[in-house]
Order: structure tokens, then sequence, then C-alpha cells
């Protein structure tokens, strides 16, 4: 699991702004027209969506959900069906061919498979945008030493593709995207080649370019790793629609859609251990069953010992039957997954003496009696 | 061997290199931007015009399909057009050149398509036009492929001029025949044969040497 990178959120950050969007899209639509034998295809079906000015929205889906449709409708490598994408002031969705290439210089981008020249350098990889944009020789020269400078490759370039590690690849990469000074990077699962410390160190870099140059970023991947480490708002694609978007921790510690917890279920702990998974039942616990809980610490509650005030102010005993601490956003965010005496009024009171202290805790099914030990809580009958 | 026998190889082999160099040079020139036009212009693609791929494709596999020989007497009046005559090596340039540019059109297309669409759309993604794409990145990751193609266009050369001593066009071919077929001379034959082989082991040799050091796609220490 990659660790998060602590990216300093601003303060105002919470819902969109629309005022403040680089990156809009209004009721986008995309539909592949049908081929031989195969029906249209409905890639994109309305989706509203909008990146604030300096900060990082991850999109997730599985392969298939119309992650790269949505990427490529950004710099009008696809033209919507319907919509509107606006990028700064210009609407791409609707910019002829030529106003969009020059459009397209302040718009970054980087791709899975790095797509840089094998006949050209490193410096010569992110010389070819200046050079495709007119600069003359001196600045493009200046500009290359300077970028290579930015992403650590000064001493690799001379080198060729075929020489460079896959993360130095990105690396380059990066640089060349960078190399127009674009208001907006597009990020096509920039990590996916890679090995998880490479991820993570690309990773580090997109999150330092975004703070020190305030660059504004949309990334798409099939990772909550990476959404977790970088992004401050995420949206989640699911068969061309987005079935849940907001704060990167409000989504990650509150998922509303099934298709976002699956997401989340190995990446914060959420998923039970298999041999707590293959007991539980669903329905009520009846005599001597135990009740499964999940409690969900969120920001300033998530350090609390609330199972030791728990015992000590309401008498009842919670197993722990798993659990994790995390931090998300920078914020920390743990997982507790715990049992108790099965007896309804019990159940009742732990939830309730929980909530009062601010935390969640959903019931997720019974243990039943001869699967797995109960415990005793000494208060049971008295209250 | 008489220094009159060295005499007409030598002259022969200037003529025969002649001839291949003028029809490469000429083919490449016409093939090349046939090839890229071919390879970039189907339906969605680049420069998307598939109605003009479609027939400049047909009329390139027409002249592909006929045989060379038949090709030379076919377009005997083009080349009187052209060079002035149909007699001679001049002349012989014409249909070697008309040969050539097809076969050259359809190696370069396969080099391009050979490049990873990926590229281009990173080169579509800063902003490339479609004309930069083709000359700073089609062509130069292609070149590689290209220079082997070439390599083997030049080689086909060598054959083909061989048969233009059929209109009177000179070089080995036609040396070949004339002494060493007609006044059975074998040791010309053999001589011919002999030059012909050098050459075109020259040239393949010097053509993978070319691709391999413009091939950066492999690494080499």
């Amino acid at each position: 699991m990659t660790a998060p990178v602590r990216v300093p959120l601003p303060q105002d950050l919470g819902r969109h702004f629309p005022g403040d969007a680089l990156v809009r899209l209004e009721g986008v639509t995309k539909t592949f027209p049908a081929r031989r034998g195969a029906a249209p295809f409905t890639a994109l079906d309305g989706i509203d969506l909008a990146v604030r000015r300096g900060s990082v929205l991850g999109v997730i889906g599985r392969s298939g959900a119309g992650k790269s449709t949505l990427i490529r409708l950004v710099n009008g490598l696809e033209r919507p069906t319907g919509g509107r994408v606006i990028v700064g002031e210009a609407e791409i969705s609707r910019l002829p061919e030529a106003e969009l290439r020059r459009e397209r210089r302040g718009i970054g981008m980087i791709f899975q498979h790095f797509n840089l020249l094998s006949a050209r350098t490193a410096a010569g990889n992110v010389a070819l945008p200046l050079e495709v944009a007119g600069y003359d020789r001196a600045a493009i020269r200046a500009r290359v030493n300077e970028l290579l400078d930015l992403v650590g490759l000064t001493a690799q370039r001379d080198r060729y593709p075929a020489e460079l590690s896959g993360g130095q690849k990105q690396r380059v990469g990066i640089a060349r995207a960078l190399a127009t000074s674009p208001k907006v990077l597009l990020s096509d699962e920039a990590t996916s080649a890679l090995d998880p410390e490479t991820t993570r160190s690309i990773l580090d870099l997109l999150a330092r370019i975004n703070r020190e140059l305030g660059l504004t970023i949309l990334l798409i991947t099939h990772e909550m790793s990476v959404i977790r480490a970088i992004s401050h708002e995420v949206a989640v694609l699911d068969q061309g629609r987005i079935a849940e978007s907001g704060d990167v921790f409000e989504v990650f510690t509150r998922p509303q859609a099934a298709i976002t917890r699956t997401f989340l279920d190995h990446e914060t702990g959420r998923a039970l251990p298999p041999v707590l998974a293959e007991r539980l039942r669903a329905g009520q616990p009846g005599e001597g069953d135990s009740a499964v809980l999940r409690i969900t610490f969120r920001g300033p509650h998530a350090t609390d010992p609330v199972l030791a005030q728990l015992v000590r102010d309401a008498g009842i005993v919670a197993c722990i039957l798993s659990g994790t601490v995390d931090e998300i956003a920078g914020k920390p965010f743990g997982t507790l997954v715990v049992s108790v005496d099965g007896h309804p009024e019990i159940v009742a009171r732990t939830q309730g003496f929980l909530r009062e202290r601010g935390l969640d805790a959903e019931f997720l099914g019974t243990l039943p009696a001869d699967a797995w030990p109960a415990p005793r809580s000494e208060t049971r009958h008295v209250a | 061997m008489s220094p009159e026998m060295l005499r007409l190889i030598l002259q022969a082999t200037g003529d025969t290199l002649t001839m291949v160099a003028i029809a490469a040079g000429l083919g490449t020139l016409f093939g090349l931007p046939l090839g890229v036009f071919l390879a970039t212009s189907g339906r969605g693609e680049l420069l998307a015009a598939p109605w003009l791929n479609r027939v400049l494709g047909t009329v390139v596999n027409a002249t592909r399909s006929t045989p060379f020989i038949i090709l030379v007497v076919a377009i005997i009046p083009f080349t009187r057009l052209i060079a002035g005559t149909s007699i001679g090596t001049a002349a012989a340039c014409v249909p070697l050149t008309v040969a050539a540019t097809p076969f050259i059109a359809r190696l370069v297309e396969g080099a391009i398509r050979e490049v990873d669409g990926g590229l281009v759309e990173a080169a579509r993604a800063f902003g490339a036009s479609p004309l930069q794409i083709v000359l700073k990145v089609l062509i130069p990751e292609a070149l590689p492929g290209i220079v082997l193609g070439l390599t083997l266009a030049v080689v086909s050369l060598l054959g083909f001029s061989a048969m233009v001593g059929a209109v009177g066009g000179g070089g080995l071919g036609d040396l070949g025949i004339r002494y060493g077929y007609q006044r059975f001379m074998p040791e010309m034959m053999l001589a011919v044969v002999v030059v012909l082989i050098v050459l075109v082991q020259a040239v393949q040799t010097l053509g993978d040497r070319l691709a391999r050091r413009l091939n950066k796609r492999l690494r080499h220490g």
C-alpha cells in the first residue's frame, strides 16, 4: 500500500465554487457511432464535473467506465456528442481544430505508457512541444534545462527513452507536459505501468508540482491509492455516469455509492478478514450470538480511546475483530470492526454511546454462538 | 579477362548504378510523401481523405501488379514524353522510377504504420499540427524502417535494371544477356553475376548498418 503524500489542503476546500472552476464539464455526453455488428456505445452520459483552480481532482473507475474518454474531452482529443467542455475561458468542445491546437499548449498531458519518441533523447522529447510552439533555439535550451532540473533528470538529458527506467520515462513525460507552462495537467493512468515505489515517487512529484507551481491536475486512475495520495477531490465514474463525487476525505470515510465501497474495501481496511466474513450471517443476533459493528473514526475523534470508555462508562465489552488507522488527505481516519454481546439492548446502547461521541457504528451482521464466542458484558441484565 | 571486357563491365556497372541511383532517388522523392499519405489518410486518421486514399491505393496496386517487363513496354509513349526517347540509359530511368515509386510508397506506409499511435496522440495533445506530426514524429520514428525499406527497394531496382536491357537500357543485365548469353561468353556472365552479388551485399550491409544506428529503441552501451 502506498503511504499517503501530505498535501496541505486550502482552508476553503469543500464544495465546488463554479466561479473558480478551471475545467468544467457540463452535461457532457459521448456516444460512439455504431460500427459493423456493434450497437452505438454511450461512453459518457450526462457528466457534470468541475476542477477547481489549483486543486487535484481524481476520477476513479473500472476499465470501460469512460475515464479515458472523459480525460480526452478536456483537451479536445475527443469531441462530446452533447454538453460543453470548458477550460479557462475557452469552450474546448466548440473550438475549430486550429484554435484548439493553440489551447492545447495550455493543457499538458501525461500517459500510462509515457508515449515518448524513441528517436529523441530525454532533452529532445522535452523540447518537442516547444519546437512545435515555435520557440527559438536559445529559449528552448533554457526551458528544457529548467524542466529537466525540476523533474530531477539533468544527468539523463542525453539518454534515449530505451536507456531510461519507467519512472525516469514518466519524469520526461511530465517535463514534456509542463514545457509550454500549461494551466492544467491531465494524467491518464500515469502510474499504472509503474511499480509501487516508483508510483510513489511520481505521485510525490505531481503533488509537489501542484503545490509549488499551483498547477491544476485532473487525473484518472483505477486505483484508490492514487486518489488518496494526491487528490483533494474525487469523482467516482461508473458506466459513464458519476456515481459520487466530493472531498476525498468525505467520500473515503462516508462512501454513499456501492461502487465506491467496492473500490474502498481494499484500500481503507473496510474489507473483513476472510475468517470473519465467512462466519458472518445477515439478520439480528439471537441468544448467545454476537453482533458485529464497524466503528468509523473520522477527523478529531480518530484518536479517542472509545473502547476503554465503552467498558468504563457503559460496562460493555467489545472484542476487536479487525482494524486499521490511517491517514486520508492529511486527516487521520480509522476503522474498527468489533463484536459485542448480541442482546438487542446491548447493541442499541453501544451504538448510542458511540453516536454520542460523533462516531458511526454500522451494524454488519451476526456471528452465531457456535461459530464465534460472544463477549459477555457484566451489565447485561443490570440496565 | 581482357582489358576490353573489363572496360565493358566498368561501363555497365556505372550505367546500372546511375539508373538505380536516379530511380531510387526519384522513387523516394515521390514514394515517401505518397507512402506517408497512404498511411495517414484512412478514415478517422490524421490527414483523413478516405476517398483519395482508396484511389491512390488502387493505382499503387495496379502499378505493382504489372510485371516490370510489361510496364516498361506499356509506358513507352510516356517514357518518350519525359526522356525524349525510349532507348538508352536515361530513358530506362523512367520505367524504373515508375516501378520504384509505388513499391517505396508501400514500404514507407508499412514503416509509418508501425509507429505507436500513442505518439501521435501525445503530439496532438501538446498542440502539434498534422504536418508537424508527420515531420517531427512519424518520419523520425519510422526512419529505421524506412531505411530498411529503401534498402530493399534498391536491391529490387538492381534486379529490375537488368530487364531494361530489353529496351536498350544498358547496364549489367544487358551486358550479361548480350555477351554472356548471345555471344556464348560464360566468363562475362559470371563476371556480371559476381558484380551484382557484390553490389547487393554492399547495399544491404550499408542499409542494415544505417538502420541499426538510427534505431534508438534498443539499448546500446
